[in-house]
C-alpha cells in the first residue's frame, strides 16, 4: 500500500504522472465526479487548518466520495490520550483512505506504520507538507512551463516553514536548478536541508538577508509567512514578523514572467495591490491545490488507470 | 602436567578488539558486562600494532552481543569468536543502517515526545548523521 508522508515518497515519473492527472482534472473536472463513489475520506486534523482540510473534502467530494474526521485535537480521542497507533487502525475501519495534520513532527509516518488505508500527511508540525508541495509544483509547471532550470527564491520563515522544506526536498530532484533562501538569521534554512539535500547533490544556493537585491533573478518568489504557532517566545515572534513584506514598488525589481506562490493564509507579508499583478499565483494555487488533491487520491486508492 | 593460563586467555567466547583507548569501560557498563556471571576481562592501555594503544575486552562464555549497539559506540571494533582456543571467526563492525532505542530522540517537536509505546528509531544518513526518521531531527549525544 501507498502513502505519501514524505515529498519524496513519489520518484519524479510518478510525481509527473500526477501533475498530467492533475492538469487533466483542471481541464474538465466533470469528467472525475463519480471516481470515488462510495470511498470514503478521514480527515484527522490534531491542528486548526481551514484550507487544508477544506482542499482535501472538496477534493474528495469533487471525486463523488464522502468524507468524515475531526478538525482539532480536542474533539477526537487524543484529548482522551488515544496514541497515534490505536486511532489510525480505528479508522482504517472507517474509511478509504485519510488525510492527517498534526502538530508532532513525525505524526503520520507512525499512522502509516500501522494503517490498513493510505495516509496522506496534511503537515506535520514544521517538518513536511507534501501536498502544499504538489501543489507548489503543480503551479509552477503551469505558470512557466516547467520544473527544470529555474532560480527559485524562498522567502520569510525558512525554519519552521515546512512547506519550504519539503519544496526544497523536491525541485532538488530536477535539473538545473538554484535556490536563494532570503531570510532573518533566526529563520535560516535548518541545517540538514543544506547538509543533506542541497550539498550532496551540488545545487547552487546562497543565503542572503536582502529580498530586493534578489528579485531580478528569481524565476520563481516563494513567500512565506512567519508562523506564531511555531514560537515557543512570543518577543522572538514580534521581532520576526514584519521581516519581509513584498509591495508593489519590489515587484518591480523581478522579471515579467516571474511567479509569486504563497502557501497561505498570508497575514501582511504579501500587500493587498500585489494581488492584481498577473504575476501573483497564490490564489491560483489554492484552486491547483484541489486538483493535485484529487489526483493524489485517485492514485492513492489505485483508480487513476 | 599442570599448565597455567592467562587470566586474560579464553577458551570459548568473544574478544571485542580494536576498542579505542578509553571507550572500553564505555562498552562495558553499555553491554551490561557487570550483570554476567562469566569470566570478564577489561585491558585498558593495550599495546597495538594498528592503533599504538587500545582496549580490549574478553568474555568467557556464550553470550549475545549487540552488535549494533557496539558499532554505533565504537565502530572500529573488531569482534572475535573463540571456540577450543582458536578464533572461529572475525567481524569488523561499521556503523550500523539504523538504531533502535539506543539514542532518545530530544526534539520537544518530535512525536516521539508523547506516543507511548514508539521506538526511538534514528538512520544513519549518507553524511554519517543520525537522524530521527520522525522529525529527521539530529541525535544529540
Amino acid at each position: 500500500m501507498r502513502h505519501m508522508i514524505d515529498p519524496l515518497d513519489f520518484t519524479t515519473q510518478e510525481v509527473e504522472r500526477l501533475l498530467a492527472l492533475a492538469d487533466d482534472i483542471a481541464a474538465d473536472p466533470s469528467r472525475y465526479r463519480e471516481v470515488c463513489r462510495y470511498k470514503k475520506l478521514a480527515t484527522l486534523f490534531y491542528e486548526p487548518s481551514t484550507r487544508t482540510r477544506l482542499s482535501f473534502e472538496a477534493a474528495m467530494l469533487n471525486l463523488g466520495g464522502s468524507v468524515l474526521g475531526f478538525s482539532s485535537a480536542d474533539s477526537s480521542s487524543a484529548s482522551k490520550g488515544e496514541s497515534i497507533a490505536d486511532t489510525i487502525r480505528v479508522i482504517s475501519c472507517y474509511a478509504d483512505i485519510c488525510a492527517m495534520r498534526h502538530p508532532k513532527e513525525g505524526a503520520p509516518l507512525r499512522a502509516s506504520m500501522y494503517s490498513r488505508i493510505p495516509v496522506i500527511n496534511a503537515g506535520d508540525g514544521g517538518h513536511q507538507h507534501p501536498t502544499q508541495t504538489l501543489t507548489d509544483l503543480m503551479t509552477i509547471r503551469r505558470r512557466l512551463g516547467r520544473l527544470e532550470n529555474l532560480t527559485i527564491g524562498l522567502c520569510g520563515d525558512l525554519k519552521f516553514g515546512r512547506t519550504v522544506h519539503s519544496l526544497i526536498k523536491s525541485l532538488s530532484r530536477y535539473p538545473n536548478i538554484r535556490f536563494i533562501l532570503i531570510s532573518p538569521d533566526e529563520l535560516r534554512v535548518p541545517d540538514y536541508v543544506i547538509r543533506e539535500v542541497l550539498e550532496p547533490k551540488n545545487i547552487p544556493f546562497e543565503e542572503v538577508t536582502s529580498l530586493e537585491d534578489v528579485m531580478p533573478q528569481l524565476d520563481v518568489l516563494y513567500m512565506t509567512r512567519v508562523q506564531k504557532e511555531r514560537f515557543f517566545n512570543e518577543e522572538d515572534y514580534i521581532r520576526l514578523k514584519d521581516s519581509y513584506i513584498l509591495t508593489e514598488d519590489k515587484m518591480k525589481l523581478a522579471k515579467e514572467k516571474m511567479a509569486v506562490l504563497h502557501p497561505l493564509p498570508r497575514v501582511n507579508e504579501i500587500t493587498l495591490p500585489v494581488d492584481n499583478d498577473p504575476r501573483a499565483a497564490y490564489f491560483e494555487q489554492v484552486q491547483n491545490g484541489v486538483y493535485v488533491r484529487m489526483a493524489l487520491i485517485m492514485t492513492l486508492l489505485g483508480l487513476a488507470e | 602436567m599442570k599448565t597455567t593460563r592467562n587470566i586474560d586467555s579464553i577458551e570459548n567466547g568473544i574478544i571485542i578488539d580494536h576498542i579505542q583507548v578509553g571507550n572500553g569501560m564505555k562498552i562495558y557498563n553499555l553491554l551490561h558486562l557487570d550483570a554476567l556471571e562469566c569470566t570478564v576481562v577489561l585491558i585498558r592501555n593495550a599495546r597495538s600494532t594498528r592503533y599504538g594503544r587500545k582496549d580490549v575486552i574478553k568474555i568467557e562464555g556464550d553470550i549475545h552481543l549487540d552488535l549494533e549497539l557496539l558499532g554505533y559506540v565504537d565502530h572500529h571494533v573488531t569482534v572475535c569468536f573463540v571456540k577450543d582456543g582458536e578464533i572461529i571467526e572475525k567481524k569488523k563492525l561499521t556503523l550500523p543502517h539504523r538504531l533502535t532505542n539506543v539514542i532518545r530522540c530530544k526534539n520537544p517537536r518530535c512525536i516521539c515526545t508523547i506516543e507511548e509505546g514508539i521506538d526511538h528509531v534514528f538512520e544513519l544518513t549518507p553524511n554519517k548523521t543520525y537522524r530521527c526518521i520522525y522529525c529527521e531531527n539530529p541525535a544529540k549525544t
